[in-house]
């Protein structure tokens, strides 16, 4: 075992990649979705184990093929990439063991192993992100994913999904050229790719123009990816029209995953060595956050398509996220990181309720769900929970990091007020588009539009429904993993500060 | 003439200008992807030249020569790798524009928005 | 039983009895309401068996867990949250027996549902009540918010859901945009926000910065109903009768008020808010409330609204009371939490009898209804008068308290607010009362009607006896609250 236990973070992306090509080969019914569950929660044990493991304050360094860095390619795992690993796999496998009634509906029997196979390819390419410390190895795990998850978006029925992803495909290739030309100029100035050496030689040529026009070709790539604001353009289709169990699965992920990447290159390779870089970040982002939370908010409080608005909601909620970051400060990037956490928790518990209503309601408009929490007032309740969380009631997760969010912004004096304004701006207005969720559900009349003969989500899909509901409040008053695995990410991170 | 002696910084730029300005305007689904491809080969074009060195040749040891200048291998090899990207980027860009095709009829960006706010 | 265990049984017994409610709902409507009374019985054993201790001077707490470094879900008992406590748990089973003559008399739909809620209010109630930190106290501050919407929806008709989002809007968004920050600020300031004697904040904060936080906590606590976050109370009375009564006259509503009086204690200080300027904006705000409220009650035409801008008017003097900033005038605020409670739950549980036996909701159709309903109609003239404040009824007793506070403190306004309102509340009481009485009935003989179902009226006259009982015997609650005040330094 222990020699396995070294191997950790190279079994994260080998065990989903190996897997890809051998779930293409499993014709009969149902077994590629077998496989790829099984091998999804693989994944899972070995990031619960590399989360142990860091926290624990194991140090996690692998030299691929035994090439040591800074020629070789270089795996890292710390506590920041521990904590989204658990939250890729971990959406993964509940997407997939949650979804298997959904997918079937969506995905024709002899489509099925080509789609899983892309699944665990999508999982594989964000582990590689987070195991990675090499910035080109980066870009090819970034494309990996970012392809893989093209075709499961469009792998379902509804043809809008086709045009939605033709916008994504387009707008996450841009972000990630940009981020190549980035890691390019900077290769050509440094003549590393290893972030760690990055950052050390970066130091003798921070004031060369390519510097700093890598540093913005960067950031802007990754927000693209990100869907920062205005650059998110590409999310709320992507989102609405996926087969469910994909949406549950990106939206609880994958934007998370380049918000990482963002933060890393930013805070380990550019912060410390660019002069006045502390303050262009702040004030590149900060704005941005703020704009993102208010303009998010507001048209998801306009959204009658119950899966645009929660999308919408992700857009105002990458604001949150953006905003911890660009304060700079601990209790800054702790609330960020934890935000990052506790609204995967949020979001995907609620996708997880909106897949179990689309298994009787083929139309998710607001205005078609009346009489829904009478027939499936289970999954209307666990909507309700994952609703609070997003809110940020106390009692429950989401309520965590607005608290640190909160406290953190008050640290930056009269400003700060300010941006507490906008952060109680924006849960107010999340009140009033989760409550638009909850009337319709509880208190609308029931439509000509209203299938005949609802009934409850399948059993095993509402179980794990409640599951996701549930671990919103149980990480919102058993706060000890989360919190520790952001402190610690959010003082490395600004540990590389002067 | 310093800007003649990075001319081909500047094939790159306006190579990646000409794609973007593709991908932007065009509404024909298969222009923009056209224009894609071109904005990423300007990219690779970017370590093509940020390898070369001076004088230098490929990088093989040759029998018998001492002091020899060899261009940098490595972005040469990184871009083989993005060349791989663009083209199955490209592949999968244009097989969903087939099945586009098939399912609206049209490959003219504004045809299909209108198809669905119907 | 040791008094930790007290605590937690008080939260755990509603909760319990919530699930329990539940499940008997789909068997036996008798079974269900049977649970009810038990539970609202054995919350009332847990919680007073807790009375002897905290009157004898211990202050009871226990520990849940840590949330964040320095932030708990702790309790702690202490006079006012006893009070309280011990006020909503002994309402709970009167109100309980109304319930079910209401309801079954009503034939209202979703009654499992109702008696569920019903028990998870008064579980978040219990633990405002004895909240040991400012955290709990929001943690179940907003799940007793959220826990009545869909009592106040319970209908789920157009009207009543526009209603119950009024409630819920300026309920949450007062909570998460004033009380909150208030909260993180005070915790962020003094690293703490445990509530003790005597206060938290002093040399932390100074200056405007006070009167500042003052409001946040004030307008935060919007359940308190100071003008202009008032607006949820009317809206709420669309809520089946017994939830007006309860809740929106006895739990959410002193929350409330008991919020606000409890930070101003416990977390401010009096003798710090006092030597602080800046703060005194409080005590006019109350005191316009007060009168703004009872002009508005004058032009009602609907009974429970007009009971409704009662309340808004009465919860004010309980916050004009805690704002005067005398140690008598605390006891007072205490006193009057508990003296209005059985005034105006004796007034809605009348209200609500007139509707279930004769649909009547307007003040114009009351006319020699005392002939017809003389009980209820005896309750409701009982329940006027201590809202009053004339003898010999309860309300008499804490307005002399709060004049005495005034006289300490030679604080004039408050007298004139105190006598002007007074003449306010004679205003659009007697007028009812005389009418009911002494003018002729103008029914229709086809909409003939007698008294109310028999729980109700049991549950009416306990607690108009209720309110002459406390006029004769208040001591014991003197005495409790009195503590509050002789903690502080």
């Amino acid at each position: 075992m222990i020699a396995l236990e070294n191997h950790l973070p190279v079994l994260q992306v080998v065990v989903p990649m190996l897997m890809a090509p051998l779930v293409v080969l499993l014709r009969p019914r149902g077994l590629a979705w077998a496989a790829a569950a099984a091998s999804s929660l693989m994944s899972l044990v070995i990031a619960i184990q590399l989360v142990a493991g860091v926290l624990s304050g194991t140090d996690y360094s692998y030299a691929l093929g035994g090439w040591e860095a800074p020629y070789g390619i270089e795996l890292q795992v710390d506590d920041f990439s521990a904590l989204v690993l658990l939250l890729v796999t971990a959406a993964s496998s509940i997407a997939l063991l949650a979804g298997k009634a959904s997918l079937d509906q969506a995905i024709e029997q002899h489509r099925q192993p080509l789609f899983f196979s892309a699944w665990l390819l999508v999982l594989a390419g964000l582990a590689g992100i987070l195991v990675s410390a090499d910035a080109f190895n980066i870009f090819v795990f970034m494309e990996i994913s970012s392809l893989a998850s093209y075709v499961i978006v469009a792998g379902g029925t509804d043809r809008r999904a086709l045009p939605a992803v033709f916008k994504y495909l387009i707008m996450g290739t841009i972000g990630a050229t940009f981020y190549l030309i980035g890691i390019g100029l900077v290769y050509m100035m440094t003549g590393t790719l290893n972030l760690a050496d990055m950052e050390l030689r970066i130091h003798e040529v921070a004031d060369q123009r390519p510097i700093l026009v890598a540093a913005g070709f960067i950031t802007v790539g990754l927000a693209l990816k990100a869907a920062v604001f205005p650059l998110h353009v590409w999310l709320p289709n992507a989102y609405t029209y996926a087969p469910h169990a994909v949406s549950v699965f990106l939206a609880a992920c994958a934007t998370k995953v380049s918000l990482y990447v963002l933060l890393r290159f930013d805070f380990v390779v550019f912060q410390q060595n660019l002069l006045g870089h502390e303050l262009q970040f702040a004030a590149f982002l900060m704005p941005l956050a703020v704009l993102a939370i208010l303009v998010g908010s507001a048209v998801a409080i306009y959204e009658y398509n119950l899966k645009r608005l929660l999308a919408y909601s992700s857009v105002a909620q990458i604001g949150y996220i953006l905003l911890g970051a660009s304060l700079v400060s601990i209790g800054g990037l702790t609330a960020s990181l934890l935000h990052m956490f506790n609204h995967a928790l949020a979001k995907g518990a609620l996708f997880l309720a909106v897949m179990g209503l689309a298994m009787r309601f083929a139309q998710l408009d607001l205005r078609n769900l009346g009489g829904a929490a009478r027939h499936m007032p289970w999954t209307a309740a666990a909507m309700a929970v994952a609703g609070l969380s997003l809110i940020g009631i106390p009692g429950t997760a989401g309520f965590i990091s607005k608290w640190y969010l909160v406290d953190a912004a008050l640290d930056k004096g009269i400003p700060g007020l300010a941006l507490v304004a906008v952060i109680v701006a924006g849960s107010l207005m999340a009140v009033v588009y989760i409550w638009r969720i909850v009337e319709a559900l509880w208190f609308a009349e029931e439509t000509e539009n209203t299938p005949q003969g609802v009934r409850e989500a399948p059993a095993a899909m509402l179980a794990l429904i409640w599951l996701a509901a549930l671990a919103n409040i149980y990480f919102g008053l058993v706060t000890e993993l989360p919190r520790e695995l952001a402190t610690v990410s959010a003082e490395s991170l600004l540990g590389h500060l002067p | 003439m310093e800007f003649l002696g990075i001319y081909h910084y500047w094939v790159f730029a306006v190579l990646l200008m000409i794609g973007f300005y593709a991908v932007v305007a065009k509404v024909n689904l298969v222009k923009k992807l056209i224009g894609l491809s071109v904005f990423q080969s300007a990219v690779f074009l970017l370590y093509i030249t940020m390898s070369k060195v001076s004088g230098g040749t490929a990088p093989i040891f040759q029998k018998g020569e001492v002091d020899q200048i060899f261009s940098n291998p490595l972005p040469q090899v990184l871009i083989l790798t993005a060349i791989v990207v663009g083209i199955s980027t490209t592949a999968l860009g244009l097989g969903i524009v087939v099945r586009i095709k098939e399912e609206y009829g049209t490959i003219e960006e504004h045809e299909i928005q209108e198809i669905d706010r119907r | 039983m040791n008094p930790q265990l007290l605590i937690l049984a008080a939260l755990g017994v509603p909760l319990t009895g919530a699930l329990l409610i539940g499940l008997a709902g789909r068997l036996n409507d008798n079974l269900r309401e049977a649970i009810t009374l038990v539970t609202a019985g054995l919350l009332i054993a847990c919680v007073w068996s807790l009375l002897p201790l905290v009157y004898g001077g211990g202050r009871p707490g226990v520990e849940l867990f840590e949330v964040l470094p320095g932030i708990t879900v702790a309790f702690k008992v202490e006079p006012l949250g006893m009070m309280f406590a011990a006020l909503a748990s002994g309402l709970w089973l009167v109100n309980s027996i109304y319930s079910i003559g209401y309801m079954r008399g009503n034939r209202e739909q979703k009654q499992t549902r109702f008696y569920v809620m019903f028990a998870v209010s008064l579980a978040a109630t219990m633990g405002i009540a004895f909240a040991g930190n400012l955290f709990t106290l929001f943690l179940f501050y907003e799940a007793l918010t959220l826990s009545t919407y869909p009592l106040v929806s319970h209908k789920g008709d157009q009207k009543t859901v526009r209603s119950a989002r009024v409630y819920l809007g300026i309920l949450i968004s007062a909570s998460i945009g004033l009380l909150l920050p208030a909260i993180i600020w005070t915790y962020s300031v003094t690293g703490t926000g445990d509530f003790t004697a005597g206060g938290i904040l002093r040399g932390h904060v100074e200056g405007p910065a006070v009167g500042l936080l003052l409001g946040l906590f004030v307008f935060g606590a919007a359940k308190a109903a100071v003008m202009p976050v008032h607006r949820w109370l009317p809206a709420a009375m669309v809520a089946p009768t017994p939830v007006s009564a309860l809740l929106h006259a006895v739990a959410v509503v002193k929350a409330g008020v008991f919020t606000i009086t409890k930070v101003i204690v416990y977390v401010f200080g009096v003798d710090f808010l006092f030597a602080e300027p800046s703060s005194s904006w409080l005590f006019y705000a109350a005191a316009f409330t007060i009168i703004a409220a009872s002009l508005v009650a004058l032009r009602q035409q609907n009974i429970k609204r007009l009971l409704a801008y009662s309340t808004v008017a009465q919860l004010s003097y309980v916050v004009m009371a805690a704002a005067i900033l005398k140690p008598l005038a605390e006891v007072g605020a205490a006193i009057h939490m508990l003296a209005h409670a059985f005034g105006k739950i004796t007034l809605f549980f009348a209200a609500g009898a007139i509707y279930t036996a004769s649909k009547k909701t307007e003040l114009g159709q009351l006319r020699g209804i005392g002939r017809r309903m003389p009980i209820t109609m005896t309750a409701f003239t009982i329940g006027a008068l201590s809202m009053i404040g004339v003898p010999p009824t309860a309300g008499f007793v804490s307005k002399w308290y709060i004049l005495a506070g005034a006289f300490q403190a030679d604080n004039y306004v408050a007298i004139a607010t105190i006598i002007i309102s007074t003449a306010l509340n004679a205003a659009y009481f007697l007028p009812i009362v005389y009418m009911a009485w002494f003018e002729k009935d103008n029914t229709p003989p086809d909409q003939a009607h007698g008294e109310a179902p028999f729980a109700t009226l049991l549950a009416l006259s306990i607690t108009a006896a209720l309110t002459i009982a406390f006029f004769i015997y208040s001591a014991p609650a003197y005495e409790l609250e009195a503590q509050l005040v002789r903690w502080a330094p």
